[in-house]
């Protein structure tokens, strides 16, 4: 499908759809690391946990995703849109490795690229199922 | 690298139980949901003929949103406590690809959507790559 020429602007919006949700995971997975060993007794300290500064920070870098996604929604394609969302799998193992410096193996880089693929490969097929009922109606509202 | 803020190991059926928390509370809270705004009907026709007092009433107003939105939380919640315990690279593809995958079969078995060869195919690639992730 051919898509108009973005202006800066939307470039922009898709620029923070890719990298607000794994720097907003990074964020969360800062937050929670640093806190002590959480056991399902004390869900309690669950909450407490969303007004510390990582997890804040994090919740609304995960708030701006959404504006974000949404907004680029309104004028591209789902299946346009969706591909610069699995690029966040790659974006958040390099957070992961370079900034929250775990250990990422050939193994787990493998996994991450197959599953970039996996989603990349629905963003290419149709985007909408079109029901029969819904297309019966489309046509006739077509034919008048 | 010890670091102070490093993710202390989980075994793998901790680790799976977690994940699969995110994954199904994910799943049922975006499934409700979707009912939810299904149920509704068109958020832009309501606007028109009630304005935007009358569409926030119609979404307000359904249990099915909310109890989506209870899900989706659960979901959150899921997910700091799985980030409290496990590495951020394996969390956050793993939930949100299997989500994917989930997402799917539960617009196959509740939205009636069309799940065709291609998604399936995807589906499988996840799979693998989850495996790869995890071992």
């Amino acid at each position: 499908m051919a898509h108009p020429k973005l202006s800066l602007w939307q470039y922009a919006v898709l620029g923070l759809v890719s990298i607000s949700a794994p720097l907003g995971d990074s964020c969360l997975s800062r937050g929670m690391t640093g806190l002590p060993g959480i056991t399902l007794a004390h869900p309690g300290t669950l909450v407490a946990a969303v007004f510390t500064p990582w997890i804040a920070v994090g919740i609304a870098l995960l708030i701006g995703f959404f504006a974000s996604y949404l907004t680029a929604l309104s004028w591209a394609d789902l299946t346009f849109v969706l591909p610069a969302t699995a690029s966040g799998n790659v974006i958040v193992a390099l957070f992961a490795h370079f900034w929250l410096h775990e250990a990422i193996s050939l193994q787990r880089w493998a996994g991450i690229v197959l599953i970039t693929v996996g989603v990349g490969f629905v963003a290419n097929g149709p985007s909408l199922t079109e029901h029969p009922a819904l297309a019966a109606t489309r046509e006739e509202e077509q034919a008048q | 690298m010890n670091l102070p803020y490093s993710a202390p190991s989980s075994g793998f059926w901790a680790a799976t139980a977690m994940i699969a928390a995110i994954v199904l509370a994910s799943t049922a809270g975006e499934v409700l949901t979707a009912a939810a705004m299904k149920s509704i009907g068109d958020l832009d026709e309501i606007r028109a003929h009630s304005g935007m007092k009358g569409a926030i009433r119609a979404v307000v107003t359904c249990p099915l949103f909310f109890a989506g939105v209870g899900f989706l939380a659960l979901a959150f919640f899921s997910l700091l406590f799985a980030l409290n315990h496990l590495n951020l690279s394996l969390v956050a593809p793993a939930s949100a690809s299997l989500t994917l995958v989930t997402n799917a079969i539960a617009g196959k078995l509740f939205l009636k959507e069309n799940v065709d060869r291609r998604r399936w195919t995807a589906a499988v690639l996840v799979c693998i790559g989850v495996y790869f992730l995890a071992h």
